[in-house]
């Protein structure tokens, strides 16, 4: 009961941050002016009327300079109105300026590029956790040890590599020198295809690399911590092996904290990296939200913004709320 | 009482006589807090590299700008994705300003024709060999592969430039080619580099002699028959001539080159480019540019790798600390006032810093942008990172607050009447210290990092005029991985060494101030 009452307090809390965080996007979205761009052949009045009938303006006039007068809407009775479409129809809006997407809606386009970077970041979380584990694991043991140094070196460097040239340093030798993978990941809906997997090879690369060096450090700090307790000396006296010490004990309890911040990465990694989905083109959120931003198409920035806020918050709490549920000792928040 | 008021001095005397040397003055030093931090970051051999290793970032950013003889707004098209080269290594087959190559006898012969006229070998000391597969294998000299350009010049110019030759004995004009002579297939029509019999019309073709030479075509004319439809005979042309020039025909009349076609303009030219740009630089601009020499090589536009670099840098290193500063500032009052007052005013405050930094940075920087977009973006970036930025500062300025309120010292000198203002700022805020240093070090480079990655994506744009960054120059590098990875390489290459030192410095200077490590490293 108790738990659930702190879960409780602590989702309430995210929903008024981002409802507060929403409210000042929508608001500061609602002041900027609106692009009325037109493509070759088509009709602005589609445009225009389009924003007309989603009560954004009104009183909208062609002036004889081409430019189009109008009066906005009071920003209050168009949240009103968008809360209104959201939560009745579940309507987000539809593309006004994105050039391939106008006409569009925008939770569909939002869903349709949803996969990719999905699937980017699991196949990320799928080889690193085991990977980073284990040599985490291995380097506890071998604590200050030249293997343990070793590692060490390499996860600094790894830790310290940015992913901008971590991108660029897997490109140019996997996809260019050695032209071992495709260098831009495939376009199409077959996700589970072999050369589709292939294709999403770089990025992933490029993405686990990084994390495989976070969970390293993390799991040694926190197994290395875990191994000098007095129960490990305990648990060799019964009579367990070394191993059997370390998996059924050691691991036990370093995973309080390990477990949360993985649950809490793979989270946060959802939103992808921008970085790395625009260096191999992955046809993902991330490149949808930058065309977002240069088209100023203002209910797609609202719905991905309302996504990335949403993402961050979320790996936020859970490693709160999941130590509690991992480790009853642990109670948060308690007095 | 008045009689005990004048005993003199002497009068008095110990008790008893014991030794008082037990209250010596010690004899060590005093160690203070800096002073101990030191000592023991000092002992962190990887630290003190990594220190050194960001001076010489910090110098290289400083220095360099003032003596690189290019800026950051030049740029040359002709010399564009040229490769580095540093003169030490000249005789080498490393950092040479060449590149290795392995084409058909055609690409070939077209660069080895160039230094077969000028001299000026596009073909590293004319050395070549031949595979077995009939391929030529050679090293390109990327500042000499532009060779030749037809350029229209005024008769001014053209003027400038024969004294000029004249006076340095270095050769800018070559021989002219008639139009007619000139390659017929679309994409060759203006390249200057045939100066020989060519033929095909959708792609060039060498035409060699009997003796598989290559055969100029040099624009001809008779002496003493200047005049006539084929040479204007304003030409005055009285500078150096290349060899074979002048010479006596069968027929027993001299014949020279035409160095020069007359067109609306003035005159049109054959002129080798570098040393066109050498004669330029030190004749006409005088802008100290003594000859074409890019040690970091140059991007796709021309740039210097070098200038662009180190000024970006610092710019980079000037902009990052001055966010520092201003965060530091900030959350240093934010995080006081929060921690030393707590109750209400803590709950409050921590809510609204709550908010502020659950909101993603990217999403305040595009709104930041859409809303300042007549602004500069280096002001719209540095609103953005002091937007969030100072709430690290804060949070860890309150936590340590709350850790030192409530310690004696600080009631003594509330008990002797200490202002709030002043036990703040001088009685506790001194212990945080430490911890907001190492915030302030590591606040650098997340935020060259930060600033790289949105330059990189396109969301803020810093190049304007004098003013570049390394996330620019990275963006260009990758645009021409393929062809010219060596773009991309040095502003890596300077993130990835600056990111790691900060990394390991960062990490000394925090175990330096952690006074609960003091002592443990024996």
């Amino acid at each position: 009961m108790y738990m659930f009452k702190y879960v409780m307090k602590r989702l309430g809390l995210m929903i008024m941050t981002f409802c507060i965080i929403m409210l000042m996007c929508f608001v500061l979205i609602k002041l900027l002016p609106i692009v009325i761009t037109v493509q070759q052949g088509q009709d602005a009045n589609i445009i225009v009327n389009r924003l007309v009938a989603r009560g954004y303006i009104t009183n909208a006039v062609l002036k004889p300079d081409g430019t189009w007068s109008y009066d906005r809407v009071p920003i209050l009775i168009q949240l009103g109105n968008y809360l209104k479409r959201i939560f009745m129809e579940g309507d987000f809006g539809v593309g006004v300026s994105l050039p391939s997407y106008r006409g569009y809606s925008v939770l569909d386009v939002f869903l349709e590029k949803l996969p990719p970077t999905i699937l980017i970041n699991l196949y990320s979380t799928i080889i690193s956790v085991p990977i980073g584990l284990g040599i985490g694991i291995f380097a506890a043991l071998k604590k200050n040890k030249w293997q343990d140094q070793l590692i060490n070196v390499f996860i600094i460097l790894l830790i310290s590599l940015p992913s901008i040239v971590l991108g660029l340093v897997i490109q140019y030798f996997l996809c260019f020198k050695w032209n071992l993978l495709p260098q831009t990941m495939l376009s199409g809906f077959d996700y589970f295809t072999w050369p589709m997997f292939k294709s999403m090879l770089p990025p992933v690369l490029a993405l686990c690399l990084g994390s495989i060096a976070g969970y390293v450090r993390f799991t040694r700090a926190e197994l290395a911590e875990v191994l000098t307790n007095e129960y490990m000396l305990l648990a060799r006296t019964k009579g367990l092996t070394r191993g059997q010490a370390t998996i059924r004990h050691a691991m036990r309890n370093s995973m309080v904290v390990i477990l949360p911040s993985i649950l809490s990465d793979f989270i946060a990694v959802l939103s992808g990296s921008l970085i790395i989905e625009s260096m191999f083109s992955v046809p993902g959120v991330g490149r949808l939200y930058l065309d977002s931003i240069t088209y100023q198409d203002y209910d797609f920035f609202m719905l991905l913004s309302a996504f990335y806020c949403f993402v961050t918050l979320l790996a936020g709490i859970v490693i709160d709320i999941s130590y509690g549920f991992i480790d009853p000792r642990i109670r948060m928040g308690a007095k | 009482m008045d009689q005990f008021n004048n005993i003199p001095k002497e009068k008095f005397e110990f008790a008893n006589h014991s030794n008082f040397s037990h209250e010596k003055k010690l004899k060590t030093k005093p160690v203070g807090y800096f002073q101990d931090a030191f000592r023991r970051f000092k002992k962190n051999k990887g630290a003190v590299v990594a220190a050194c290793i960001i001076i010489f970032l910090i110098l290289f950013a400083i220095i360099v700008p003032f003596c690189t003889q290019y800026t950051v707004s030049y740029s040359d098209i002709y010399f564009k994705s040229t490769r580095p080269k540093l003169k030490l290594f000249e005789n080498t087959n490393f950092w040479d300003g060449c590149e290795k190559k392995n084409t058909g006898k055609l690409d070939f012969m077209y660069y080895y024709a160039m230094g077969l006229e000028s001299g000026h070998n596009a073909i590293k000391n004319q050395e070549y060999t031949i595979d077995e597969e009939g391929k030529y294998n050679y090293r390109l000299d990327s500042y000499h592969q532009i060779g030749v350009i037809y350029k229209n010049i005024s008769d001014e110019e053209y003027k400038l430039i024969q004294d000029y030759q004249n006076r340095t004995g270095r050769q800018v004009i070559y021989p002219t080619v008639k139009l007619a002579d000139r390659p017929k297939a679309l994409q060759d029509q203006t390249n200057a580099n045939y100066y020989y019999k060519t033929s095909g019309t959708s792609k060039t073709q060498i035409v060699y002699d009997d003796d598989g030479n290559i055969q100029p075509v040099y624009w001809t004319y008779v002496d003493g028959e200047k005049g006539g439809s084929y040479y204007d005979p304003n030409d005055q042309y009285d500078s150096i001539r290349i060899k074979g020039d002048n010479y006596v025909g069968e027929d027993g009349r001299t014949y020279s080159y035409a160095y020069a076609r007359v067109t609306s303009s003035g005159w049109e030219c054959r002129i080798n480019y570098y040393e066109y740009y050498i004669f330029q630089h030190t004749e006409v601009l005088k802008d100290g540019i003594k000859e074409p020499y890019f040690i970091f090589g140059t991007t796709g536009n021309g740039k210097d790798i070098l200038t662009c670099l180190a000024s970006g840098a610092r710019f980079s290193f000037i902009f990052a600390t001055l966010v520092a500063v201003v965060n530091l500032v900030m959350g240093a009052i934010y995080g006081a006032i929060a921690g030393f007052y707590g109750g209400k005013i803590d709950l409050v405050m921590e809510r609204i810093s709550d908010i502020l930094s659950a909101v993603p940075t990217m999403i305040v920087i595009t709104l930041l942008k859409l809303h300042m977009g007549s602004a500069s973006q280096m002001i719209t970036l540095f609103i953005a990172f002091i937007f969030t930025g100072w709430i690290g500062m804060a949070s860890s300025t309150r936590m340590q607050f709350y850790r030192y309120k409530r310690q004696e010292y600080v009631l003594a000198a509330r008990t002797l009447g200490a202002s709030d203002i002043r036990l703040m700022f001088k009685h506790i805020f001194p212990s945080a210290i430490g911890t907001l240093i190492t915030g302030c070090a590591l606040v650098i480079p997340s935020m060259i990092y930060s600033e790289t990655n949105l330059s990189y994506l396109g969301i803020i744009n810093l190049e304007t005029g004098s003013i570049t960054s390394v996330g620019t120059l990275i963006a260009a590098g990758q645009a021409s991985l393929q062809s010219a990875p060596f773009i991309a390489f040095f502003p890596s290459l300077f993130l990835v060494l600056l990111m790691l030192s900060f990394n390991l410095f960062g990490n000394g200077l925090r175990d330096a101030f952690n006074p609960s490590l003091r002592g443990s490293e024996g």
